[in-house]
């Protein structure tokens, strides 16, 4: 069977006038329909620029492959023309964004723009468009999917009367409408208040489990991405250092940076346990660490560490962890 | 982009300088800008020295030699009384060129502090400072030039007045906004909390930060400047014959169009290449001093 | 409670919107009728999501904006009227820390001027002296003197926000109010954060009021915590007791929706969204996403109750 999505080797960078930026260096992540993957890391870590690939989203310049391959039911669509992706994105894969303020136009009504972004799909799609008042319909449709209630009334409404969890909402609706087998979800409710992110969550679950909609679910939250996904990948300074199911990797964390950030998260039913921080801080990625890229923050670091890049090595069974002292 | 912000780089100065430098290089318009600029500015500096005609700065009379078409020895052609253009163009440059920065710093060193204050101010002080303002904005600045030349009475010194009186209210707008702005940030808020006064703030916080959109917008007014001095100087209200002033010269060259045209489009080229000159290299100095370009 | 370092009663900020030409002019009621009580070297935790008003409560305390009703004592002195001259010398001993360090940090100024400015203000210490004050001040929050040149954009979040630190504590304070100071953060320099934190508590004896929206961190920093819906203290009362066995409904949802590392999956512990402030619900502020809500619910703002050892719950359902 093909995976639904296989990143392999993936290398990207971006040149900046302090020179060339490797911001993601040799990803491999493989995505099966229906699957749930987190990514997980700090600032930096090049998470969004990674999401961003998978919909040819980063603006060229200054990023620009390097190598490797992003497949998408087995076609490589990094070399993918505009037009191509064009067909893509929001049909195959569709994706939703931290600040949902941003990604609506003041200007138009919540309708006008569902509609748009329905008849665009079917543009797309190299079908002609179907007229406003069927784009209307199913517009109404997919908001009582996510949830929204009175969905004729929203849909004459504008952008600023909406709330920050009802704008997330709209969002997640117009990603549904191309029926995607992929839902690209980056820090979704990093603007929410943690009542209303709740909400989100469990509406982004509810999707996934009925519509069998994979998801890739970005988020600098630990806790985010426990409560969502099944699998998580966690990044560091543009390379994936472990993926694991989620539970395990919280139970057992092998890569030193990923048990370094779960022991950083404070616990709200342990506060006698004292959050560790991670000392130093990120590196520059124009001239990273050689060898592995944690090695100046590790406290096990070794001359190997500072030498040779490790490669993910599958310790346990569904397990990956690029390190050259992590033992099962 | 949130990859490279962790960056940690060289001594900041020289790195600064570098950083200007290369976005100023990689855009073309930008060197053009500052081609023409510099050019300007160094004809404004030497250029009595270097003139091949130095006695017909002052306007001598040689009928015999007047109206000569361009040549070898008269590049840009003789006018209407003899006097080598190209020698009158060049001198023109310094005129233009103090004119335009005159009217510039003026104007900017009369708006700035007033919108600085009615930013800060808030309240009836900024209603009056801005209502007063619009009352300004509200005429064509050029036809208000006109009547104040008018009254005034023609003149190069005159027309620099009156284009001040009608060049500051922009200023006033432009330091306003950036002052208000700046009100919010918080590290405004910071210096109150560490106990700074009113003016330690204004003079620490709020008009170093201003400077930048400020520069860029005096760097385009000494073009424009340049072109409202030159018209009122072809209109006959700005400079006086046989001053060599760039909207003077078209003033009487426009007389003997067409037969005479290199009489006209000297100056009027000069005039062109120091109102663009002026524009790209302001167009260049925004992306440079806007943080937001910052990385490249 | 006489000796109390800081003590507000009955505070509020009523904000008046601009009337426009062809509506009312709105008014938003940001904080009403809040009491804090905070001790020397005590921290007092403020929690809340957005619109609550624990930001406006946080410049009120520090008297950036003046309040519409209620009293500020600071150290037994009454500063709810004083002139902005007159606050000054007091300004000395009550800092704030942004949320933010990059916008808190004038990008034209070095960590070392940084730094510096507050003790140039008051005149503290200059030359030589200054410079090895700042040294010592930025070496107390973590960072080594080859810090002390670089500007904002060369620091990275956690190094801007130990400058900002370092400048609260220049003049050194006995309170320092924390507006979400490690919410821009990653976690791992979070940490780093709170570290800083508490060892300055310790060793300095400051006192924190500390504002977040972020439960797990206000519990590990913070002996008592306070929980505002819409301008309102809803419950208050010592870190365990409110975060470890809450009382309020809306404490109940807000602890609920915490997502926990080891929890898989996500069940909304309240419908709906926070109100708009400028069309508050009339009485309880959270009867329309409350599941318990009875009909006096929304009549009424019920009052603050005792119901333990220095516990108060702003819900006669929950006693």
């Amino acid at each position: 069977m093909t995976a639904l999505v296989e990143i392999r080797d993936f290398r990207l960078s971006f040149d900046t006038f302090d020179g060339t930026a490797q911001v993601l260096d040799g990803i491999n992540l493989t995505l099966n329909a229906g699957d749930t993957l987190g990514i997980v890391g700090e600032t930096g870590c090049g998470k969004s620029v990674l999401a961003r690939s998978l919909l040819a989203l980063n603006p060229s310049p200054p990023a620009r492959i390097v190598s490797g391959e992003i497949r998408f039911r087995g076609d490589d669509i990094l070399r993918l023309p505009e037009r191509g992706m064009r067909k893509l994105r929001g049909r195959a894969i569709s994706m939703v964004f931290q600040d949902p303020a941003s990604y609506l136009n003041p200007l138009l009504s919540v309708g006008t723009q569902m509609e748009d972004a329905i008849r665009g799909q079917d543009a797309a799609a190299g079908a002609r468009a179907r007229p406003r008042h069927a784009a209307r319909a199913l517009a109404a449709v997919l908001l009582a999917a996510v949830g929204l209630p009175e969905p004729a009334r929203l849909l004459d409404s504008h952008p600023h009367q909406l709330s920050g969890g009802m704008r997330q909402r709209v969002l997640i609706a117009m990603a549904l409408a191309g029926e995607p087998a992929l839902l690209v979800a980056d820090e979704p409710t990093t603007a929410l208040d943690v009542t209303v992110q709740a909400q989100v969550l469990a509406l982004i679950a509810r999707l996934v489990a009925d519509r069998g909609l994979a998801l890739m679910l970005i988020s600098h939250d630990l806790g985010v991405v426990a409560a969502s996904c099944a699998r998580v990948a966690v990044m560091y300074a543009g390379t994936v250092v472990e993926e694991a199911p989620t539970t395990e990797l919280l139970a057992r964390p092998l890569h030193p940076y990923a048990r370094g950030l779960i022991a950083a998260v404070p616990d709200l039913d342990r506060p006698d346990h004292r959050p560790q921080g991670i000392p130093g801080s990120i590196p520059g990625l124009i001239a990273p660490p050689t060898g592995c890229r944690f090695h100046p923050r590790c406290p096990a670091a070794t001359h190997r560490c500072r030498t040779e890049k490790p490669l993910p090595r599958a310790l346990l069974p569904g397990r990956a962890v690029a390190c050259h002292h992590a033992v099962p | 982009m949130s990859a490279a912000a962790e960056e940690t780089v060289a001594a900041p100065p020289r790195r600064r300088l570098r950083l200007a430098l290369w976005l100023l290089t990689r855009s073309f318009s930008s060197m053009l800008g500052l081609f023409l600029v510099t050019g300007i500015v160094v004809l404004a500096l030497i250029g009595p020295w270097i003139v091949p005609y130095p006695d017909d700065v002052a306007g001598g009379v040689n009928l015999a030699n007047k109206l000569q078409p361009p040549s070898r020895a008269h590049w840009f052609g003789t006018d209407e009384v003899g006097n080598d253009i190209l020698t009158r163009v060049i001198v023109g440059a310094r005129v233009s060129l103090l004119v335009g920065i005159g009217i510039t710093f003026a104007a900017a060193a009369i708006g700035v502090p007033l919108g600085i204050l009615a930013g800060l101010a808030g309240g009836r002080l900024r209603e009056a400072i801005m209502r007063f303002t619009d009352l300004f904005l509200s005429v064509p600045g050029l036809v208000l030039a006109i009547a104040l030349v008018a009254a005034l009475g023609p003149g190069i010194g005159n027309a620099m007045v009156a284009l001040i009186l009608v060049w500051w209210p922009g200023y006033v707008r432009l330091a306003e906004s950036k002052a208000l702005s700046i009100r919010e940030e918080p590290f405004i808020e910071a210096a109150r909390v560490a106990g700074a006064s009113r003016a330690r703030i204004l003079r620490r916080h709020v008009l170093p930060n201003s400077i930048s959109p400020l520069i860029v917008k005096m760097s385009m007014d000494i073009g424009q400047a340049i072109l409202a001095v030159a018209s009122l100087g072809f209109i006959g209200l700005g400079a006086k014959p046989p001053t060599p002033e760039w909207g003077a010269m078209i003033s009487i060259a426009r007389g003997y169009l067409p037969e005479w045209w290199w009489y006209a489009m000297a100056p009027g080229v000069f005039i062109y290449l120091a109102v663009l000159g002026f524009n790209l290299l302001g167009d260049g100095l925004r992306d440079i001093l806007d943080p937001r370009s910052n990385r490249g | 409670m006489t000796d109390a370092l800081l003590h507000a009663q009955g505070l509020a900020k009523t904000f008046e919107g601009r009337r426009g030409l062809f509506q009312p002019a709105s008014r938003i009621q940001a904080v009403a009728d809040v009491d804090i009580v905070l001790a020397r070297g005590a921290a007092l935790g403020i929690v809340g999501e957005s619109g609550c008003g624990k930001s406006t409560l946080a410049r009120l305390l520090l008297r950036l904006i003046p309040p519409s009703a209620g009293t500020i004592r600071f150290d037994g002195q009454d500063i709810t009227a004083l002139e902005e001259h007159a606050m000054r010398p007091l300004r000395r001993r009550m800092q704030l820390i942004h949320q933010n360090p990059s916008a808190a940090l004038d990008p034209r100024l070095s960590a070392e001027d940084a730094v510096a400015e507050p003790l140039r203000i008051h005149g503290v210490a200059s030359g030589r002296a200054l410079r090895d004050r700042v040294a010592a001040l930025l070496a107390e929050v973590g960072l080594p003197s080859a810090f002390l040149h670089r500007f904002p954009h060369e620091l990275s979040g956690g190094q801007k926000q130990r400058v900002c630190i370092a400048r609260a504590l220049a003049l050194q304070p006995e309170l320092l109010v924390l507006d979400e100071p490690t919410s821009a953060l990653d976690v791992s320099v979070q940490a780093q954060i709170l570290d800083v934190l508490e060892e300055l508590r310790a060793r300095r004896g400051l006192a924190y009021l500390f504002i977040s929206h972020n439960l797990a961190v206000v519990r590990q920093v913070c002996e008592r915590v306070a929980v505002m819906y819409l301008g309102r203290v809803v419950e208050e009362g010592t870190a365990a007791a409110v975060l470890g066995a809450p009382r309020h409904p809306y404490t109940r949802a807000l602890l609920g929706s915490v997502p926990r590392l080891g929890a898989r999956g996500m069940a909304p512990a309240a419908a709906g969204e926070p109100p708009n402030p400028a069309a508050p619900p009339q009485g309880c502020a959270f009867h329309p996403r409350c599941a318990i809500a009875v009909d006096a619910c929304r009549s009424s703002i019920p009052p603050l109750l005792a119901v333990g050892d220095g516990h108060h719950v702003r819900c006669p359902l929950s006693l």
